[in-house]
């Protein structure tokens, strides 16, 4: 993985002096493109190390009259650090009852497809499902799939676009485009602040090039010392405004899971 | 059957006894979890009965009931589950029953794990026939889809190496399969009287059966080998004379039984192959089921999804020999929608046309949550074209719909 981000850092370096070395001056300069891929690198950075966690998680669902659904579920991720591999995450559902016990299990790659396994209680069966889906809604939320996976630096193209005010704080304002197949969006608009590189917003923009949804972090908190968590995400449907929000509640890290609590024979055993 | 049930008080006092010696006296070491299930539905059978005798139950009720109840301890290492089942039916005092599902202590080590006590295991990849599956009795009176099981007394112990992850059972107990009372719907024209089921083994239904599997991923494969050797768990049914009745009499062979089980999966696209092989039912057979599952994704409106699934079904066992099966040289296919809504509405409809006779079981299925704590499911059962020749023959007046109303706690 960063190997290959070096590369594409240097060809597309390479490439960007020999189109500006007529302007003197501005040959130290960063391009747009360079400019969005490294703060995305920096994003990445500065959310590297932090081993293993746990958190309680309810998706708030509300329609356009406000009724509202909750689903309680508990993640278990792993950071995994390597070439072309990503994060492994476990989701248990807990509520509403009659899924209780459903959980999924994913192993992210960086450009291969996902490997993900369903655990479906009623039989104890597990079953190996297709990583393909990526727009589709994650448990009939306003969340597509692929707004949950872990944003891996090159799963994505980026270009800098502006500085700019994000609540009382400053941001970085960049654009990215999904690299990776079968995605929902042409691109995404992203707020990341200058001080601790944390997502603060993010528009989504459907193949319409219409701006479908929006997704804002807030109440962050910082653990081991180091990394930040937001405890609400809420993301709204802009095309019939429906809306769901994600609330998280005690994250614990260095919470001793390995790679042994997430293989498929473990998922069976699962609660 | 009382001797089962004799086995289960002794596999659940010998829970009690690790739950009395093992689980630590405080009370924060630990964690207890209770949830369940009532459920209410009627099964309607529009079509009168195809046999003079029979019941024609035009509208059945029952209502069923499902508990589990776990205490992790050890830091979730640890768990004791014990799942109760009954259902009461007014019509059929067969299909009143209970069971118990689950009633075992798993130990979570690092790389391994160990079940002790009557438990429930999945083997293979297919829909529409679980021919690698044979852990587990069918809970044959619950429903004729083959998806129910009844709990099996097990020590399971399971190893994973980079090679795979290895598994070995002893199956302590065999459960016999229960049958819908006779002169109901569903049962045919004939009494299966299992008080005078036979047995292969000396041992009877206390044979102790084993079985063992390798499972293991390789990219997008995921293969698993395993064998059993043991009681049938599908009963051959012998014709014989009671009091100048023609019943049937289950009997249960010995078998071993080979089977390998594969999944491909590639893009939105699984490819699923399932076969064995058995002896000890007259001649060695064989039988396999291969076929995919492709899901279209985010479409109408970009919610939902449709699955389609086409399997080919093929078996060559002996008819007079071996336990009879409908699915010889069959194909099936089904669509699956899921709305992906709040309510996680989903819709199967589904069919397995025999390729030799035409004859077709047709399934719908159809639900919805209501609320956050109740279910509704309605599920349609059709035999049509049935030749007589079929083994189905008998149920072809049969056609049922159930519609089912489920209370979570």
């Amino acid at each position: 993985m960063i190997n290959i981000t070096t590369n594409k850092v240097v060809k597309s370096f390479v490439g960007a002096v020999a189109s500006i070395s007529l302007l003197t001056f501005s040959a130290m300069a960063q391009t747009p493109a360079e400019k969005g891929l490294q703060i995305a690198i920096d994003t990445d950075k500065a959310d590297t190390g932090w081993g293993d966690s746990t958190v309680g998680m309810k998706m708030i669902m509300a329609n356009a009259q406000g009724q509202t659904t909750t689903r309680e579920i508990r993640l278990k991720n792993l950071e995994v650090i390597g070439d072309g591999v990503g994060d492994k995450s476990l989701t248990i559902f807990d509520t509403p009852r009659d899924v209780k016990g459903t959980a999924f299990l994913s192993h992210t790659k960086v450009l291969e497809a996902d490997d993900q396994w369903l655990l479906l209680p009623a039989l104890g069966r597990v079953k190996r499902i297709s990583s393909a889906n990526k727009s589709g809604p994650f448990m009939g939320s306003e969340f597509a799939f692929e707004d949950i996976l872990s944003p891996e630096v090159d799963k994505y193209t980026y270009t800098y676009l502006r500085d700019e005010a994000c609540g009382d704080m400053d941001c970085f304002v960049i654009e990215r485009i999904p690299t990776y197949e079968n995605s929902g969006y042409t691109k995404q608009i992203v707020w990341i602040d200058k001080e601790a590189y944390r997502y603060i917003q993010i528009d989504f923009y459907d193949r319409k090039e219409s701006h479908i949804k929006t997704l804002s972090f807030s109440n962050y908190s910082q653990y081991l010392g180091k990394y930040w968590r937001a405890a609400k995400f809420e993301m709204v449907n802009h095309q019939g405004g429906k809306s769901t929000i994600l609330e998280y509640d005690n994250y614990e890290f260095a919470t001793g899971l390995t790679d042994k609590d997430f293989t498929s024979n473990r998922l069976k055993n699962i609660r | 059957m009382i001797r089962i049930y004799n086995l289960t008080a002794l596999l659940i006092y010998f829970l009690a006894v690790i739950t009395i010696s093992v689980v630590p006296i405080s009370s924060q070491a630990g964690e207890w979890d209770f949830s369940g299930s009532i459920s209410g539905e009627t099964r309607l059978f529009p079509y009168s009965p195809a046999f003079a005798e029979q019941d024609k139950m035009t509208i059945s009720p029952s209502v069923a009931f499902e508990a589990e109840i776990v205490y992790e301890w050890n830091d979730y290492s640890d768990r004791i589950t014990f799942t109760p089942f009954a259902r009461l039916d007014v019509h059929d005092d067969n299909r009143t029953h209970y069971d118990i599902r689950e009633a075992s202590w798993l130990h979570l080590g690092e790389g391994w794990d160990l079940t002790v006590g009557i438990s429930k295991v999945y083997w293979g990849v297919t829909e529409s026939r679980h021919l690698v599956n044979i852990i587990n009795q069918d809970d044959a009176v619950e429903d004729i889809d083959g998806e129910d099981k009844l709990g099996q007394p097990m020590v399971n112990f399971n190893l994973e190496k980079e090679i795979g992850t290895f598994s070995v059972f002893v199956l302590p107990g065999f459960r016999e399969r229960e049958f819908l009372e006779h002169n109901k719907r569903l049962s045919g024209p004939f009494r299966i009287d299992t008080d005078l089921t036979t047995f292969e083994a000396d041992s009877g239904n206390h044979n102790v059966d084993f079985a063992a599997r390798w499972q293991h991923m390789i990219g997008d494969w995921e293969i698993g080998l395993s064998h059993f050797h043991g009681t049938s768990r599908e009963a051959r049914l012998l014709q014989t004379m009671s009091n100048n009745e023609t019943i049937f009499v289950p009997h249960y062979d010995q078998i071993d039984q080979t089977a390998l089980d594969i999944q491909y999966t590639t893009g939105a696209t699984l490819w699923k192959f399932e076969a064995m092989s058995r002896s000890g039912q007259g001649d060695r057979f064989a039988a396999f089921v291969a076929g995919f599952e492709h899901t279209l994704y985010a479409v109408i409106g970009g919610r939902a999804d449709i699955g389609i699934l086409v399997e080919y079904l093929y078996d060559d066992r002996d008819s007079l020999l071996a336990p009879i099966t409908t699915t010889d040289n069959d194909i099936f296919a089904g669509v699956r929608l899921a709305m992906n809504d709040t309510q996680d509405t989903s819709f199967l409809i589904g069919g397995i046309v025999d390729h030799n006779n035409g004859s077709s079981f047709l399934t719908i299925e159809a639900e919805r949550r209501i609320g956050s704590d109740w279910k509704i499911e309605l599920e349609g059962r059709f035999f049509e074209n049935i030749d007589q020749t079929d083994p189905a023959f008998i149920f072809a007046q049969d056609d049922f719909i159930t519609v089912r109303l489920s209370r979570y706690f």
